[in-house]
């Protein structure tokens, strides 16, 4: 990998100071310059949504717990210690001494409720919200059914103290805790002085305004050019804190980006075009990274249109795609075939129950549903957004299943907030290409949403054995009662094909390797206090 | 000033030049006869028109002759550089790159020369007409241009999808109970694509034509025309039309890529060919995010749409030459 | 003149309004919301959303509310000076975007219009001095190896898509040559690729139009005349045949300046460069009603001034033309 400075002015320049300069130049600050791929709507952790607004605000604040750079396990953040009641509905939160915010004055659990309060304010509208509905009342206040947030089940016993009571046991609260902006906190007497509590528009995140508790600050923020953090002098564990600095830089092109990377102006992209891959590993095999992403990229089926209201249909086609080719020749990231559902070893947890059989058994079951050879079986049509990797994706399979099974399906594009409605309200689609990526980390994540009646279920299957264990999983005393339900769900999703799961997403970027303290994870989330750059 | 086409000698010319209001109709006809053979004497122009003509009709049957298919994949192969077998190589899912050029011909040729076509007729027409009567009625058809030019184009477009999508599909099973048509679906997307790209590029052509009818209507010739009683359209496009032909025919000329390439951002919200088919412009865009590994996925696209675009701007040179009736009285 | 001129600036109002009904209400046509996401939120939390956008307004009531923000309501032009602030200037309010949750559209505006107006700017002065003398020395010796050459060189700006320009010079000059960065807009040196790749994409078509509009005027009879009287050719190709020949120029320059001067959504994306043209394409794709709103208005005023620009231009290049 060539790092060279930005013009050949400069490295004229650096060639006559390097022996003058050798000494000054291991004190250069240490600022970590990152691809972010979009400009954030927003960094208030609670007005926004996305993942690229999550990765700057994972910098400037942080919640009870915070994650573990290795396997994201949760780990002490605000809260020091904590203990969960035996019946696992009383959570409480010791909050360290120290905690404070980047101003200066002492972060308190009345913070904590004052923030959740704000955050589940039906005027406010946050998106996120219902990531805090396991409180009790959280979700009658949310949606104004109660107006008293003291009836809620956040309370501050004291300054040090908080105590979240919640509707029904939830063994993965704490991973959501630990992963998700939802249950940051903010400083709500500075958001009071630029406006009312429940405004967006306030103006409060900008830079200059911005009070946090993480372990940088907001330094400038220049609209679609960059986003600069430095370092929290009143963090409470800024010792630990590497990095004088983080420039975040909204590349939206992904070929833009590469070449940003390979001019030296990014440490770590964001994204590679999958062309470049093959690239890297010849050229700059340092520099390439490729690690597993908890997303599954897969079909889903509208179970009302014929041919597809026959499960045999569906297994037919999810049978005849050959994964492992797509993945070498097509997708080209590593990513690992997926014949089941949920993600093999999210949390200790891993389906077996997969997607078997061979070419035959496709065959022989589009024939048993009455299409031998795909003669006499009704048009299909594959909607995917448009996007060159889906279209290839898409051309790919189009061509397995005519020449594996006989059926014809045509090729849609829709762009993508009409394909998103078509999905969401009109569900006007046979097949539809899609992903998940799971906000947290725990098998839950890709099983809830096939239950009937879930706002991203989408396929309008809907099978009440499916629903019951979903229900008994929520009340079971313990992770492996929990994971033995999950089993059979798992194995009645191979069964019934609802969606044909294609495969397990990676995350593929290119990155300097003079970047250290950072670890695949399976989230992508990677804790900036540990990283630092190697000189 | 002396063209090459200008030492042909005519006798009829004289008096086309000076459009005598009298001239019997019959002189039309020896005005356009006199420009074919002026423009069949532009070498340049007949080269252009030549591969023009060879490159559709390549485009149109070679696939079939020579069993071409744009789809039929090889992803162990996955792209290939040019070699006996795929004379211009594969693309990254090992489809014959050649193939999937003249297949996107057909889209490309047809959506560049029928929506410059469109927008053509309805440029210069409306532009004609605000140009020639001006005043109130000029004000009012330019404001509507203005308009729309401003309305938000991404928008009307995706609009145009939705509300027609029904319609079109219909449309679609309903051209498909025909034989000839039983293989091409989507025919009624790409009539819609015309529609779309019609109502946008027309506007830039109707200002320039009304600019030039505007300064032609001052020539003398045209207050004579007036002046001896002739119909207005009769002088409108018989008169000064021809007059104004050269800005004509070169925006037309500059239209054809712009619509081309219009073509791939149309088919990204959804309009357009379906994938696997592919366009020029489609094949461009992809091609030029991987020109650094797979140069021929842009080079041979590129190339072909830069071959067409340099014969049909010989072709409009010529054309303007042939027609430029004053330059040939030299 | 002024009258004319008063006259277009009364005519400009009915334009606007027109094209701000029609933005309105088309929009809300489209399919998908500014709140549509991957992940569906419960219908509770979309209730609270619609309200805090007042998007369960019945929809003529959300037109006449946003109607009355934009009327000006106040008169401070000195306010203009301090950032291009429109709602303290005029009393003029475009709204907060729907996505950028922070920002208003003013300030949206206000942020990225001057730096498209810079880089267009620079962009308009590249191709016109590219374009002009490409098209008149291309014109004034036809047929010659002069010709071919300026008019292949256009044509060859025009085969190239600036999607593909942008990428091979970044290639050429940043990463092979190290002259420049790969993107930003922060040194004068940022402004150097992008202003010639998006000039080059302009010079083209000028140099075609101003190739043809020439040649049609140069075989007028006032022209020879002119020779004939034994005027220098020079004199005849400036005094003369320019005012004739620039009329289709004159004419494509009008959309085209207002296009390029309201930014690129090509060139600045490829150069990661903080202009309004992202704004115009990825607004309609966010479904950002009020910034598709606000960017559309700003886009109108831009046509209709530089669309009026060129009808004066017109007469005064052409002094036999009257204003009526």
């Amino acid at each position: 990998m060539r790092f060279r400075p930005r013009s050949a002015l400069l490295s004229v320049l650096c060639l006559l100071l390097t022996g003058v300069t050798a000494a000054a130049a291991v004190a250069k600050p240490q600022i970590w310059r990152v691809g972010n791929g979009v400009e954030p709507e927003d960094l208030d952790p609670q007005a926004v949504s996305g993942v690229g607004e999550q990765k700057v605000i994972m910098g400037l604040f942080e919640g009870l717990l915070t994650e573990d750079p290795h396997d994201l396990h949760p780990v002490p953040g605000v809260a020091e210690a904590w203990e969960v009641s035996a019946d696992g509905l009383v959570y409480t939160f010791h909050l360290r001494a120290n905690a404070r915010w980047s101003d200066g004055t002492p972060l308190t659990a009345a913070d904590f409720v004052a923030s959740y309060q704000r955050m589940l304010t039906p005027k406010f509208a946050a998106e996120y919200s219902y990531l805090l509905w396991f409180v009790v009342g959280a979700e009658e206040f949310n949606a104004g059914r109660l107006t008293d947030f003291t009836q809620t089940g956040f309370k501050a016993v004291d300054a040090r103290t908080l105590q979240v009571t919640l509707n029904h046991p939830t063994p993965y609260l704490l991973k959501i805790i630990a992963s998700h902006i939802a249950w940051d906190v903010v400083p709500t007497r500075v958001i009071a002085k630029f406006g009312p509590l429940d405004r967006k528009q306030t103006g409060w995140t900008r830079a200059g305004n911005l009070v946090g508790n993480g372990p940088f600050v907001l330094k400038e923020w220049l609209p679609n050019q960059k986003i600069v953090l430095a370092r929290n002098p009143n963090y409470w564990d800024a010792a630990t804190v590497k990095l004088d600095g983080i420039e975040f830089y909204p590349t939206e092109d992904i070929a833009t980006e590469e070449r940003m990377f390979r001019t030296g102006q990014l440490d770590k992209t964001n994204e590679l075009p999958v062309a470049k891959i093959d690239t890297y590993r010849k050229d700059y095999p340092d520099a390439l990274h490729i690690e597993p992403w908890l997303g599954l990229y897969f079909y889903r089926c509208n179970v009302t249109r014929p041919p597809l209201t026959d499960k045999r249909v569906r297994q037919a086609l999810a049978l005849a795609i050959d994964r492992e080719s797509l993945i070498k020749n097509v997708v080209r990231g590593d990513e690992q075939p997926a014949y089941a559902v949920s993600y093999p070893g999210t949390a200790g947890y891993t389906p077996t129950a997969r997607l078997t059989g061979d070419l035959a058994k496709a065959r022989q079951l589009l024939a048993d549903a009455g299409y031998p050879g795909g003669r006499g079986c009704p048009a299909i049509e594959l909607l995917y957004n448009t996007s060159q990797n889906h279209r290839a994706v898409a051309e790919a399979i189009q061509a397995m299943w005519r020449k594996n099974l006989g059926v014809e399906v045509s090729l849609v594009n829709q762009e993508w907030r009409v394909y998103l409605d078509t999905q969401h309200k009109t569900h006007d689609f046979q097949l539809e290409r899609s992903g998940w990526i799971a906000d947290y980390l725990d098998p839950h994540v890709f099983l809830e949403i096939w239950t009937t009646g879930n706002g991203n279920n989408d396929t309008l299957w809907s099978n009440a054995a499916y629903d019951r264990l979903g229900q008994s999983a929520l009340a079971a005393k313990d992770d492996t009662e929990r994971y033995a339900l999950y089993q059979q769900m798992d194995a009645i999703l191979v069964d019934e094909c609802p969606v044909i799961p294609i495969y397990y997403y990676t995350r593929v970027y290119a990155m300097s390797p003079k970047v250290k303290g950072y670890w695949p994870t399976l989230l992508d989330n990677h804790p900036y206090k540990y990283i630092w750059l190697e000189n | 000033m002396s063209s090459r086409s200008g030492s042909t000698p005519s006798s009829s010319l004289n008096n086309s030049a000076a459009p005598s209001p009298a001239e019997p109709p019959e002189r039309g006809h020896s005005l356009w006869s006199d420009a074919w053979h002026r423009l069949r004497q532009n070498r340049l122009a007949v080269a252009g028109g030549c591969l023009v003509a060879a490159l559709a009709l390549a485009c149109a049957f070679a696939p079939g002759i020579f069993h071409l298919s744009y789809e039929e994949n090889n992803l162990d192969l996955g792209a290939a550089p040019p070699s006996a077998q795929h004379w211009l190589g594969t693309d990254t899912l090992g489809r014959d790159l050649l193939a999937r050029i003249l297949y996107g011909g057909r889209i490309s040729m047809m959506v560049g020369l029928v929506a410059t076509f469109v927008a053509l007729t309805i440029g210069v027409t409306y532009g004609a007409v605000a140009g020639y009567f001006g005043g109130k009625l000029d004000a009012l058809m330019m404001r509507i241009v203005d308009i729309i030019y401003s309305l938000p184009f991404t928008i009307f477009v995706i609009l145009l999808v939705v509300m027609l999508k029904d319609p079109m599909g219909k449309f679609d099973n309903w051209l498909a109970g025909y034989a000839f048509f039983a293989n091409s679906r989507g025919v009624g997307k790409v009539l819609l694509l015309f529609a779309a790209i019609g109502a946008v590029e027309w506007l830039t052509m109707a200002r320039i034509v009304r600019s030039q009818i505007m300064a032609i209507k001052k020539m003398e010739y045209i207050e004579a025309a007036r002046s001896l009683g002739l119909g207005r359209a009769r002088i409108i496009f018989r008169h000064m039309l021809p007059n104004a032909l050269g800005p004509i025919v070169v925006y037309a000329t500059l239209t054809i890529p712009s619509v081309m390439l219009l073509e791939s951002f149309l088919s990204f919200l959804g309009l357009g060919v379906d994938a696997p088919m592919s366009s020029w412009g489609t094949l461009i865009k992809d091609g030029s995010e991987k020109m650094e590994e797979f140069w021929w996925l842009l080079v041979f696209p590129g190339l072909t749409f830069s071959l067409t675009l340099f014969s049909l701007n010989f072709l409009g040179d010529g054309l303007r030459d042939a027609l430029d009736i004053r330059a040939a009285k030299d | 003149m002024l009258r004319f001129i008063a006259r277009r600036f009364l005519e400009a109002i009915p334009v606007i309004f027109v094209i701000i009904t029609m933005t309105f209400f088309m929009q809300r046509f489209v399919p998908g919301g500014p709140f549509t996401a991957e992940k569906s939120v419960p219908p509770e939390i979309q209730r609270n959303l619609d309200a805090y956008y007042h998007l369960n307004d019945p929809l003529w009531k959300q037109y006449t509310d946003y109607l009355w923000d934009l009327c000006p309501k106040a008169f401070h032009p000195g306010a203009l000076r301090h950032g291009f602030d429109l709602k303290a200037a005029f009393g003029i309010d475009l709204r907060p975007s729907f996505k950028y949750a922070n920002r208003t559209v003013n300030e949206i505006i206000a942020d990225k219009l001057p730096v498209s107006l810079e880089l267009g700017g620079l962009a308009l002065g590249v191709a016109l001095i590219l374009g002009l003398t490409a098209g008149i020395l291309a014109a004034i010796r036809k047929n010659s190896w002069l010709d071919y050459l300026c008019s292949s060189v256009s044509m060859t700006g025009l085969c190239v898509p600036t999607f593909v320009l942008g990428p091979l010079a970044v290639l050429a000059f940043a990463i092979h040559f190290h002259w420049f960065s790969a993107s930003g807009w922060y040194t004068w040196q940022d402004r150097v690729l992008p202003a010639l790749v998006l000039g080059i994409a302009y010079a083209a078509p000028i140099a075609r139009l101003t190739r043809g509009g020439m040649l049609e005027v140069l075989s007028q009879d006032y022209i020879r005349t002119a020779r004939a009287k034994g005027a220098s050719e020079t004199r005849v190709i400036l005094r003369h045949a320019l005012r004739g020949g620039l009329l289709p120029v004159v004419s494509f320059l009008g959309p085209a300046s207002a296009g390029v001067l309201t930014g690129s959504f090509v060139i600045e994306t490829i150069f990661q460069i903080p202009g309004l043209g992202r704004e115009f394409v990825n607004s309609a794709f966010n479904r950002d009603y009020m910034l598709v709103l606000g960017t559309v208005t700003l886009y109108a005023v831009f046509i209709i001034f530089f669309n009026l620009a060129v009808d004066v231009l017109q007469v005064w290049l052409n002094p036999k033309l009257q204003f009526e």
